[in-house]
């Protein structure tokens, strides 16, 4: 788990401001399904914005299509609902100007994945100071129900009758190959554990990037309900804590253990200390390849924090980078305007 | 400064107005150094001059392939002049190929310096010649000066440690020499730019002046030339002058517009030919504030650039007219969230890749038309390489007073041309202003100023104005999302309203010549200096011809319509197939007659006479004369 942190530059003079979730809620009209697994996540947000101690006005949101990106909206903050796939591009350009701003991007998987997949990737392998959610419903909501990037292999829809004949992209995985240096994955029905995993992105220093398994109550109900239920949930769930052995189960009777790369679960593992235990930061990110490959129902979904590492974020390197030069050389335009050869005409 | 040089007397020495040379050989024998530094050395000896570079888009195409030839061409003067030049005085032919594919464009009588070294059985294969040219009488029309350059080049670096390799890439310097002489010209800039250069390889430094040294003694110690010429400088306005390329002037001006307004600036790009000089540029000046953000690609430059527009700073994206395409969708967000933004278009043949190092005007429709919706933004036109500047100052002040995208539309030509530049005064450079919402309480997001029309721009910081803004049709009461007929209705003819009253605020079109007469020639962007010198040509063979150019074309400058009025004809030549034509015949349904070339290269001053007289009736049709080997490279 990563120390909290927070930003210097959000602080003014010392002045925490003293909100509460309701200073976050804006005046315009939620306008999900009812149902839609988008509220949870919206309440948990809401929630945990006051404890970041950030004013308002230092907070942005930006988000491009998709049903989840209406969420911006919904946030008394400033907030940006752009154009499809390229929330991160526009979320990229306004931390790097302002690397002072709390800047969230909420994205969804057609729109983070399909269109805008380019994007994530180098905004990952920059390391920009962003908190993007990604809300994975594995369909295309708004347009009413087409099979997605992360639709499993042989989904029947709308635009796949027959069944999709291509392979899902897992976003966590993704993440983990573009070097993402914060990646977890929460739920949207088990708010505890989103909260918990929303606050921790925030906390994190450089990109992190979290993947919340949300329920499409009208073109993809139930998705993740196999192992999301709550009567099942300690049963095909196993939550990730870092340095703490895999453990899993109503009695957290079970675990998992290594056989030479390919993990397995051990029942009944009371006694048994060969279990794999979680590390976040370890400099290798093998383990968390591990972990990300384990699915339903051969293993419990792994939530929580795959991945946490330090590196510099692009936005500061490059105000460094700003800093440094002005420092070395104070502008004069002047002088710039009259450099290279020159010459007199009298 | 020029070194006083002496002069054999041997030599005589003949004084010329203007000479137009072009430099032609592989595209890896530095042909463009050559031109370059020429150049240069030329403005500073204080001629007026304007250039041509023109290369392949292989970097390196096969060695002595005839699509592997790179050309520099410029034109300097004793007088004012606006163009490189129809036809070359001089050629210098580093090979079989640089020969083949340029000296159908040398002059009758002109001089034809050529390498005849380079002419070997190979190289003559390879640019398909099945006589040796140099020996068959071809070339008899011009004076043929063959040179052995390449031995000439390896005996005066006997004794280096270089590789013959790298001996023979030195025969540009040598080149250089030998036209620097011929045109008494000082080695003196050239020597302080390769020491500069070359400071951490004194080993090639030591090589390239040996080299650039011989070449100017062969010119003094041989009986080669009959005679030396001499280009007296320019009377121009008094000042301090430097060169600039038309790319550099526009990152300066958009450094000067950061400056002169007290934003920093954000300017994101992707590579791309041939817009790229402003990406190096600027990523140069970081000590400025600037931040420049090489993406991931054309959208995520745009993206980001409206990013940091949202962010409160003066933001920039920079391409050429492939990457225009890619950014509409993102550019039409900045349209419909009224966010200032530049957008540098460095224009190039297309369509698709077409052809990228070759210069066109074909990106005006796009500019004004290419976006869903109805989506006005400003578009600007610089006229010339250092007009540039002052015109990136103009599009920056446009998008902060009008909170509106403003297209700035280069070309390849005006971006590599370069020309000798009057260095303003800090005090001659425009204000630019801009105004974030003022807090006062009465924010709201789409409130206009009663003039301008302009949004208030609340950036993220501002306490109290949180807010949301997105391409989605916005309520003008409250900014909400709205979908309201009349609102639509309403926030549609108020973007348009808005880039309208630019015109209100923008110079009237002035007139090269009288305002009334027979014909109007009427242009845009890097065209500027070959349609007026046409104009002024005519009017001194005794025509009625004047010629008028646009630097703004939408909104166009309110009395053009006045000024279309005073010609009984109206000619419009562009580098597309009748782009400005179409507007003009719809805005003002005037019988305006394109006169149009799609060839990748700039307008010739005969070409456009050739065109007048045929419109004043004193010919027949006309029709260009591309030549078979009209075209540099490749």
């Amino acid at each position: 788990m990563t120390t909290p942190t927070i930003h210097a530059a959000d602080l003014v003079n010392g002045d925490l401001p003293v909100l509460s979730r309701k200073d976050f809620v804006s005046n315009q009209e939620v306008r999900w399904c009812p149902g839609c697994g988008d509220y949870s996540i919206l309440a948990q947000m809401q929630k945990l914005l006051p404890e970041l101690k950030i004013p308002r006005e230092k907070i942005v949101f930006v988000s491009g299509i998709g049903c989840s990106s209406r969420f911006p909206y919904y946030v008394e903050t400033y907030g940006f609902h752009s154009i499809h796939g390229r929330a991160l591009t526009i979320a990229t350009g306004l931390k790097t100007a302002r690397p002072e701003l709390t800047v969230f991007v909420i994205t969804g998987d057609g729109d983070g994945l399909s269109i805008g997949g380019n994007h994530l990737l180098h905004a990952m392998r920059r390391n920009v100071d962003l908190n993007v959610i990604l809300f994975n419903n594995r369909i295309y909501g708004l347009t009413k129900g087409q099979f997605s990037p992360t639709s499993e292999f042989g989904k029947v829809t709308k635009s796949s009758p027959y069944g999709t004949v291509e392979a899902p992209l897992n976003p966590i995985r993704v993440a983990l190959a573009a070097g993402a240096t914060f990646v977890a994955r929460s739920v949207d029905r088990d708010i505890k554990h989103l909260e918990e995993t929303l606050f921790q992105a925030t906390q994190h220093k450089g990109m992190s990037f979290v993947e919340v398994y949300q329920n499409c109550n009208i073109f993809n109900d139930g998705a993740f309900a196999a192992f999301t239920d709550k009567e099942v949930r300690q049963e095909r769930m196993i939550y990730l804590q870092d340095g703490k052995p895999l453990r899993f189960g109503n009695e957290m009777q079970h675990g998992v253990r290594l056989n030479g790369f390919t993990p397995e679960v051990v029942e009944n593992a009371a006694g048994e200390s060969g279990l794999l235990v979680h590390k976040t930061d370890s400099d290798n990110p093998t383990l968390a390849n591990i972990l990300v490959g384990m699915d339903y129902p051969a293993f419990p979904v792994p939530v929580g924090v795959f991945r946490s590492v330090q590196r510099p974020s692009y936005d500061e390197l490059v105000q460094q980078q700003v800093d440094d030069a002005v420092a070395k050389s104070p502008p004069h335009f002047e002088e710039l305007l009259n450099s290279g050869e020159t010459w007199e005409v009298n | 400064m020029t070194t006083e040089t002496r002069l054999p007397t041997e030599h005589a020495v003949e004084e010329l107005d203007r000479v137009t040379i072009r430099f032609a050989g592989d595209s890896g024998d530095g042909m463009q150094l050559t031109g370059t530094q020429f150049t240069k050395t030329t403005a500073v000896f204080g001629n007026d001059l304007a250039t041509l570079p023109d290369y392949p888009a292989e970097i390196r195409a096969p060695t002595g392939s005839l699509p592997g030839v790179s050309g520099f061409q410029l034109s300097f003067s004793s007088s004012d002049i606006r163009t490189p030049g129809d036809q070359p005085d001089v050629l210098v032919a580093m090979n079989p190929a640089a020969l083949k594919t340029n000296v159908g464009d040398l002059r009758t009588g002109g001089l034809l310096i050529v390498d005849k070294d380079e002419f070997n059985a190979t190289n003559l294969k390879k640019a398909a010649y099945s006589v040796n040219p140099l020996e068959d009488g071809s070339l008899a029309k011009f004076q043929l000066v063959p040179i052995d350059i390449t031995r000439q080049n390896e005996l005066a670096l006997e004794g280096t440690s270089l590789s013959s390799k790298d001996k023979f890439r030195s025969r540009n310097f040598y080149a250089l020499g030998l036209i620097l002489w011929l045109y008494d010209r000082s080695m003196d800039t050239t020597v302080r730019w390769a020491t500069e250069q070359f400071k951490r390889r004194p080993e090639v430094l030591d090589a390239n002046l040996k080299a650039l040294r011989a070449g100017y003694n062969f010119g003094e110690t041989t009986e080669l030339f009959r005679v030396r010429y001499q280009v007296a400088p320019a009377q121009v306005a008094p000042g301090k002058y430097r060169h600039i390329s038309g790319n550099e002037a526009t990152a300066l001006g958009f450094i000067a517009a950061s400056v002169q307004s007290g934003l920093p600036l954000f300017y994101g790009s992707y590579p791309i030919t041939p817009a790229s000089d402003v990406l190096h540029e600027l990523s140069k000046h970081k000590n400025f504030g600037i931040k420049t953000f090489q993406a991931e690609d054309e959208i995520a430059a745009i993206g980001a650039a409206i990013g940091a527009s949202y962010g409160g700073h003066l933001a920039l994206t920079g391409t050429s007219g492939p990457g225009l395409a890619l950014k509409s969708e993102a550019l039409n967000l900045a349209v419909m969230t009224e966010l200032p933004l530049v957008v540098i278009n460095v224009q190039r043949a297309g369509p698709s890749t077409g052809m990228p190092t070759k210069t066109e005007q074909s990106d005006l429709l796009q500019a004004m038309y290419g976006r869903n919706g109805d989506s006005p933004v400003a578009i600007i036109a610089p006229a010339t390489p250092s007009e540039c500047f002052f015109m990136a100052i103009e599009a920056c002040r446009i998008a902060l007073k009008y909170m509106v995208p403003v297209i700035f539309m280069s070309d390849g030509y005006l971006g590599n041309g370069s020309e000798p530049w009057r260095i303003p005064l800090m005090s001659e450079l425009p204000k630019v202003e801009y105004h974030y919402a003022p807090s006062d309480g009465n924010f709201s997001p789409y409130k206009r100023d009663p003039e301008t029309l302009a949004r208030p721009w609340a950036v993220p910081g501002q306490k109290g104005m949180e807010h949301r803004i997105g391409g989605i049709e916005k309520s003008a009461a409250t900014g909400d999302i709205s979908y309201d007929p009349r609102n639509h209705h309403e926030m549609t003819l108020a973007r348009a309203e808005r880039v309208a009253r630019i015109a209100r605020d923008i110079p009237l079109m002035e007139i090269t010549g009288p305002s009334t007469g027979d014909l109007l020639l009427l242009g845009w962007g890097g065209t500027y200096g070959a349609i007026t010198s046409a104009a002024e040509a005519a009017r001194k063979r005794g025509l009625n011809v004047s010629s008028a150019h646009i630097r703004y074309l939408n909104p166009f400058p309110s009395n053009l319509g006045d000024v279309l009025s005073g010609f009984k004809k109206v000619m419009i030549p562009e580098l597309n197939n009748g782009q400005l034509s179409l507007l003009i015949r719809g805005k003002f349904l005037v019988d305006a007659v394109g006169f149009n070339k799609i060839s990748g290269q700039p307008f010739k001053i005969a070409e456009l006479e050739g065109k007048i007289d045929e419109m004043l009736g004193l010919a027949g049709p006309y029709t260009f004369d591309f030549g078979q080997s009209a075209s540099l490279g490749g």
